[in-house]
């Protein structure tokens, strides 16, 4: 709080009556339903302790609630089917990926939000529609970060005057040797292997819709193929990679972060061409009232900015970034960390959430067929 | 009692013999029946109606006739040659504003883009974009999405009209319906499943050989050992049987890997040079060692069971009589344990060919089975028509199996234990 009041100036003096505010507001809230269970339903590992930190610890302390994370992020939206199926829906918020955000709020899964009545302005009053990151406010969805698909390489694998720097290097087996670590899924890949072969950036996905550009991407995934190894959760590749089954790993760059400073590993992201795309809330339909308070806490400026303590992961608020510190445990400034630090974010795609919802369905069998052939 | 042979039998209250020994027999007809009914509607419950429910959905199809019913009415009479007319339209344009205001349209379409990619976004856009549309609504619509002025587009709502529904099954068996109701295979690039119910049935085959092959001299051994050595033995089986199926195959994973126990000793040992480890791991290689480990008791406990009630005094008999120790076990033993070996095998091969956590973790690409395409269309892609016509499939797959077994061997003859 001190920290941004001097920073800040004037606009404090509104966030302080903003905070008196949304205090009162809250407090009476507790007193009304105190101490209440909330079961949260999230990624796990490194991610869910930075939500721990940055959320869920603080507003125990606030309110009494009881805070239930369940690990069950990857497989959301089936269970939110089979829970509304069942007529018996147990969670009351769900952390998923915009792309299953957009079918749940189609099946009327979750309940649409009204962003600007239900999240905490900015501290300057910037309103939340106008403060949030371009695709981060869906009509049932609100992101709280913003991360990145990358590769990365382990460093002690290659010699110093020879460390890969962009994609191409990925796909170059000659200069670059050993085996690679890739998510078995067309995503990120074909996007990754038509760069690699020189198509723009911007003309990915609309390549991605014809034949010639499907094919073409597999052909250039052909070449290296048979130095590929598949991995499918996502504490497999910094793994991988420290154990030097592999040279290159695509990963989510908060894991590698994680490991580059928690365990010293000897890893480098390769920022270019990375594929950037939003995470964030969802509520389940009928569970608005019971979390309304939570998830204006959750999603406010300084909370946001929080959890980029713990994870390089960007807050999806814009006014978060001026708060964003240091990381809590080494130190270290996080800003060079983050998938939307200017350097890195030159050659960033953002990852065309309705592209693959047309059609992953057809590439994803299309892509298990090759993997077999 | 009557003295007449031709009065009937009655009991010492009057009653005729017969109705009295049938009201004794169904009561305790009822009595049985009544012990056994938590079992059964267990049964029922938890095994019958799941079935039942998985055969159903791998058919059912009710997406296009309730969410777009207007249009499907409209569409009556369509001559398939050229675009519908306006009144179909229209109707499309009521039909999908309606379903964005209750929220139902996700599940429309994904089912449409099942059949054809881009449907999903051509039923959520043009909803979204229907709100400033004015009639007419023909043009209006193919303007905001290209697929409806595409005459398949049209084709395949019609066809997915009705309640019932096969292109789960086609979709299982690699085919396809062209716009035009024939059925093709898919194009190369898309055939999958096909291979992978070969591949699972050739594996699971090569696995119950393996077990048989390891198992059998065990179950011998385990027979014919004295009780004190044997019961030993007996535990050194049954403890891996007791152990967590997944510390079992995580073990599995940290001896054969690249790095690990086995690839690091013989490195060591200077038998294969430190870059050229091999690969046992994450390919069909680590899904046969690990599953033939983890299905061997199975294999052995019912040949242990045929072979402990073999008595030793055949075989000596046959010895006696002149014949060299194979010829014995060939004539004489080994078809006494043919029960035991029918038993294990059924029971090896149908538990792996639904085995499906083992080859997901150790089975890399390679050695995946069909089952972990029913667990990925569950819960990754959410395909549960999909998922439950392969399954269905498999199902059938193991009931002919059986059946086959029991016109061969009998499985009266089956001796579990």
């Amino acid at each position: 709080m001190k920290h941004y009041q001097q920073k800040a100036g004037k606009p404090a003096m509104k966030l302080i009556a903003c905070a008196v505010a949304g205090v009162s507001v809250l407090g009476v809230a507790s007193v009304v339903q105190a101490q209440q269970t909330l079961n949260i339903v999230s990624w796990g590992g490194a991610y869910s302790m930075s939500q721990e930190r940055a959320y869920h610890e603080p507003w125990r302390e606030k309110t009494g609630d009881d805070i239930v994370n369940i690990d069950r992020s990857a497989n959301a939206l089936a269970g939110l089917r089979a829970q509304s199926q069942a007529g018996n829906v147990t969670w009351d918020l769900v952390d998923m990926l915009p792309a299953d955000a957009m079918i749940a709020c189609a099946e009327g899964l979750i309940e649409p939000l009204d962003h600007d009545e239900l999240l905490a302005e900015a501290p300057d009053g910037t309103p939340p529609s106008e403060d949030f990151v371009d695709g981060a406010l869906g009509e049932c969805f609100v992101a709280s970060i913003v991360y990145s698909n990358i590769v990365a390489f382990n460093s002690s694998m290659f010699p110093e005057d020879q460390q890969p720097s962009t994609i191409e290097d990925v796909f170059d087996l000659e200069n670059y040797p050993g085996q690679r670590a890739l998510m078995r899924r067309p995503i990120n890949n074909l996007e990754w292997a038509l760069i690699a072969d020189g198509v723009d950036r911007d003309d990915v996905y609309a390549m991605l819709e014809t034949e010639e550009g499907i094919q073409r991407a597999f052909a250039k995934l052909d070449t290296i193929k048979d130095h590929v190894i598949w991995w499918e959760e996502g504490a497999q590749p910094p793994q991988l990679l420290a154990d030097r089954e592999v040279a290159f790993a695509s990963a989510y760059n908060g894991r590698i972060f994680d490991a580059m400073v928690s365990e010293n590993q000897p890893f480098e992201i390769i920022w270019d061409a990375q594929v950037f795309e939003l995470d964030g809330w969802v509520v389940p339909t009928g569970k608005l009232d019971k979390v309304r308070d939570y998830l204006y806490f959750a999603t406010d400026t300084q909370r946001l900015a929080d959890q980029a303590q713990y994870i390089s992961y960007g807050p999806a608020r814009l006014s978060s970034s001026e708060y964003v510190s240091t990381h809590a445990e080494t130190g270290i400034e996080m800003e060079p960390h983050m998938p939307t630090y200017e350097p890195n974010f030159a050659t960033a795609i953002q990852k065309d959430d309705e592209f693959w919802a047309d059609y992953s369905d057809e590439l994803n069998q299309r892509f298990d067929a090759w993997l077999a052939q | 009692m009557s003295d007449s042979p031709a009065s009937p039998l009655t009991t010492a209250d009057g009653v005729p013999l017969k109705i009295s020994l049938r009201r004794a027999v169904r009561r305790s007809k009822l009595k049985a029946f009544l012990l056994v009914s938590p079992l059964l509607l267990f049964l029922v419950i938890a095994f019958i109606m799941p079935i039942g429910e998985m055969l159903w959905r791998s058919v059912d199809n009710p997406e296009v006739s309730t969410h777009l019913s207007r249009t499907v009415d409209a569409l009556e009479g369509w001559d398939r040659e050229s675009l519908p007319g306006e009144e179909v339209f229209a109707a499309l344009a009521e039909d999908l504003r309606e379903g964005q205001q209750a929220r139902n349209l996700g599940l429309l379409s994904s089912r449409l883009n099942y059949e054809k990619s881009g449907m999903r976004s051509a039923i959520t856009r043009s909803a979204r974009g229907l709100g400033a549309l004015e009639p007419p609504y023909r043009e209006a619509l193919i303007e905001l999405n290209a697929h409806w002025g595409d005459l398949d587009t049209w084709k395949l709502i019609e066809r997915e009209s009705s309640p019932l529904t096969l292109s789960y099954y086609l979709a299982a068996v690699d085919r396809q319906l062209t716009p035009d109701g024939e059925i093709v295979r898919a194009p190369e690039t898309q055939r999958l499943h096909v291979n992978l119910f070969w591949r699972t049935l050739w594996m699971s085959l090569v696995i119950t050989g393996l077990t048989l092959l390891l198992g059998y001299p065990i179950a011998f051994l385990l027979a014919s050992l004295p009780l004190r050595y044997s019961n030993l033995l007996m535990i050194l089986v049954l403890l891996p049987f007791w152990t967590s199926l997944l510390v079992r195959t995580t073990t599995w994973i940290a001896i054969l890997q690249s790095q690990g126990v086995l690839n690091d000793m013989m490195v060591a040992l200077g038998v294969i040079a430190d870059e050229a480890r091999w690969q046992m791991i994450h390919n069909k290689t680590g899904t046969i060692v690990a599953m033939t480990h983890i299905l061997l008791p199975f294999m052995i406990l019912p040949l242990y069971s045929v072979m402990k009630t073999i008595p030793p005094s055949y075989m000596r008999a046959a010895r006696s009589l002149g014949g060299r120790p194979f010829l014995c076990f060939r004539r004489v033993y080994f078809p006494l344990t043919i029960p035991g070996i029918a038993a294990g095998g059924i029971l090896v091969f149908i538990l792996s060919i639904g085995y499906y956590i083992t080859p997901a973790l150790v089975g890399g690409q390679s050695g995946r089975f069909i089952t972990n395409y029913i667990a990925y269309h569950m819960q990754t892609s959410l395909n549960w028509g999909l998922a439950a016509a392969i399954a269905s499939i498999l199902l059938f797959v193991v009931v002919v199996f059986y059946l086959v077994f029991n016109r061969i061997i009998g499985v009266d003859k089956v001796k579990l234990g």
